[in-house]
């Protein structure tokens, strides 16, 4: 037989239950006041402009007499069938640059992660440094550099490599301004930190015993990176592609300024139906194609890369 | 996985000569000279920082010693990267690859190696650590035992002539760590493949090693049986980390024949001379060793009826525990400081209470000597620090 007995319950246990069913009502709303910020940035800066582009790429009319809505769809057959040259080399220079920084940023990324050891955060500067200045402006100095009678030109015609690469298509003459190399070689230039950034994020993520559990196991330095590293980064190469692609293939600037006409990628059709043919139509179709476009490789590309668990 | 299979595949041995490691100015580890015989199970105990996981990242090749060979069955594999050495390495935190589920994890090393039919051979492996039903998991998706059991299948499964296991258990909790130090012995057992087992925990190299080799500030400082280790402690440090030692200073009056007597603040104390490691002669201060539960306490109102020949101390209880299985007493003697008594529940006295004037008393042959030059205190709140 027991002799202790349980505390009874408190006397106040009614009154309880009025004040206490009246805060849950206003906690379940303070999810959606913290989200409310984010909504109107959505909305304003997003889904406003889409629509109105929506509604201009369907319109018809002048400058002059105004645009009407007239449900023109015929617009986008129209752009496309005349500007699809554009497009396939966008999407071409865009691959190719991505490419590049790709074979380029991985190792820098991974010099960084594993050996730059206390110079890390240095390195990382220095490769953030080039954003201290303006798109435009560093652009225009790779004009410079690859200027027909700069050091890059002459040091390449002097080892005849321009007769290689014009052999290839992507140079002509003994110049290198005006010509895909330029172009690609500048959107690689430009959009480098974009790859080395998340590459560099999901390498450090890494942890290094891993190496030595992989080397423990029977697996050479080459077996390593390719069986551990290298899908252990796959997050970082996901993202950094995308952020690398996504905008070289809207990029304009890089065509303009170091290509000539036979360079002109999307981009540049859009800006000048935009600025100065003063065609919105078109070039709101323009853009919803090339936006259509890029998030169908996008998908794609994620789904291939069977990476979705992990980004 | 029958058990002739295993234990044909038995282990190698480990000769370590004259091995060093030194960062810059720091001496991780001093030359150091250690064999580890084929099939033992040989643990590495000492504190954090106090160079046991240097020692093991050089058998396994992922340090590379600044002086000094390591070899393999007798052959010498210094200059071999981790890949070509018949080791394998258990890692603190497991560093199971996260990409690959627990199957590709274990068949990971056969895979390396070339092994095209991996299916049997992984399959029994998960049946010998009881995880047949997880294959498929990622290591995320288990729980620390799990990870660790397939951290133990992913190494073992590449019969190694060694197994490294570093801080195995480190990371799981109590209750499981007793079940996987059992287990672990268990498969050691099984495969008689030798084990060189990193920890900072006495109780677990006790349970599990044959050999323990107690490592302090870069240097083996006794080597032996668990047993003799903690009975036959040879520095303050071993009496201080393994286990809890009073260590009682004082004098040598007498040595002659196979006792010493001792003079400590004013009472006499019996050593037997086999069991003192430092040189004794008439007139040395000596460091007289007990363990606490190799003491008993009387009320000092009972000081007739002690057992002949005992050691005795006089002092007061400052403070009692009680522990269940035994009670902690804590005496202060006078002119000696703190004692500790560990008395078995069987029959409490009631005046033993803090207050109280008692006596302590031991066989003299439970007394072991050390060489008082030594920091008396060394090693004493260690193993706490460390874990």
């Amino acid at each position: 037989m027991s002799t202790t007995e349980a505390p009874a319950p408190p006397e106040t246990a009614d009154a309880e239950p009025l004040p206490l069913r009246k805060t849950p009502t206003r906690k379940r709303l303070i999810p959606y006041w913290l989200l409310l910020p984010g909504m109107l940035w959505l909305i304003v800066f997003f889904a406003a402009p889409l629509v109105y582009q929506a509604s201009t790429s369907i319109q018809t009319g002048s400058l002059e007499e105004g645009f009407k809505v007239t449900w023109h769809f015929a617009t986008y057959w129209d752009a496309l069938g005349e500007y699809w040259p554009q497009f396939v080399r966008s999407v071409g220079y865009a691959g190719i640059a991505t490419a590049l920084c790709l074979l380029l940023g991985y190792p820098l990324a991974y010099l960084i992660a594993f050996k730059a050891g206390r110079w890390r955060n240095v390195v990382m500067i220095l490769v953030i440094a080039p954003f201290f200045t303006s798109f435009l402006i560093r652009t225009l100095a790779w004009k410079t550099i690859l200027a027909d009678g700069g050091p890059v030109v002459g040091a390449l015609n002097a080892l005849h490599l321009l007769d290689v690469t014009s052999a290839l298509g992507i140079t002509e003459g003994h110049r290198v301004l005006a010509t895909p190399l330029a172009v690609v070689c500048g959107l690689t230039y430009n959009f480098l930190p974009f790859m080395v950034l998340p590459l560099y994020t999901s390498l450090e993520r890494i942890d290094p015993r891993l190496h030595e559990a992989a080397g423990d196991l029977y697996a050479r330095p080459a077996t390593t990176f390719r069986k551990v590293t290298f899908p252990l980064s796959m997050p970082g190469v996901v993202a950094g592609t995308l952020l690398t692609f996504i905008p070289a293939a809207g990029d304009y600037i890089n065509a303009e300024l170091l290509g000539s006409t036979d360079q002109k990628m999307i981009g540049n059709v859009i800006q000048s139906q935009f600025l100065r043919v003063l065609d919105y139509p078109t070039a709101a179709a323009l853009s919803f194609i090339l936006m259509a476009a890029i998030l169908a490789m996008v998908t794609i590309y994620i789904r291939k890369s069977g990476t979705e668990d992990l980004v | 996985m029958t058990k002739n299979d295993q234990t044909q595949s038995s282990g190698g041995d480990v000769r370590l000569t004259g091995i060093s490691k030194t960062y810059g100015s720091f001496t991780a580890v001093h030359p150091l000279d250690l064999t580890v015989p084929a099939g033992s199970f040989f643990a590495l105990l000492g504190a954090s920082g106090c160079g046991k996981t240097t020692t093991l990242r050089m058998i396994a090749g992922l340090e590379d010693p600044t002086t000094g060979t390591v070899e393999l069955s007798g052959q010498d594999v210094t200059a071999l990267p981790p890949y070509k050495r018949q080791v394998n390495t258990v890692f603190q935190n497991y560093a199971l690859f996260p990409h690959l589920d627990i199957y590709e994890n274990v068949a990971f090393g056969l895979r390396r190696r070339g092994i095209k039919s991996v299916k049997k051979q992984v399959e029994e492996m998960l049946d010998l650590v009881q995880l047949g039903p997880m294959a498929r998991r990622k290591p995320q998706q288990l729980s620390g035992g799990q990870q660790q059991r397939v951290a133990v299948a992913r190494a073992l499964i590449n019969h190694p002539q060694v197994l490294l296991l570093d801080e195995p258990l480190g990371a799981l909790d109590l209750k499981l760590r007793r079940q996987m130090q059992l287990e672990l012995k268990r498969i050691q057992t099984e495969v008689g493949i030798t084990f060189v087992h990193v920890t900072h925990d006495q109780e677990e190299a006790m349970t599990m090693a044959d050999t323990v080799a107690v490592m302090n500030g870069g240097r083996v400082e006794q080597l032996g049986a668990p047993a003799d280790l903690y009975e036959n402690p040879a520095t303050t440090f071993v009496a201080n980390f393994l286990g809890t030692s009073n260590l009682i200073e004082a004098e040598v009056v007498e040595a002659a024949g196979e006792e010493l007597l001792l003079r400590a603040a004013d009472t006499k104390l019996r050593l037997p001379a086999a069991r003192c490691s430092a040189t004794a002669g008439s007139g040395d201060k000596v460091l007289a060793g007990i363990r606490p539960e190799k003491m008993a306490l009387a009320h000092t109102d009972d000081t007739g009826s002690l057992p002949d020949g005992h050691n005795q101390l006089p002092g007061r209880i400052k403070d009692a525990s009680f522990i269940g299985v035994s009670t902690q007493y804590v005496i202060e003697a006078p002119g000696l400081g703190e004692i500790s008594v560990y008395e078995q529940n069987i029959a409490r006295d009631g005046r033993l209470v803090p207050g109280a004037e008692v006596v302590v008393h031991w066989n003299p042959a439970h007394t072991f000597g050390l060489d008082a030059a030594q920091d008396i205190a060394a090693g004493a709140d260690l193993d706490e620090e460390a874990a």
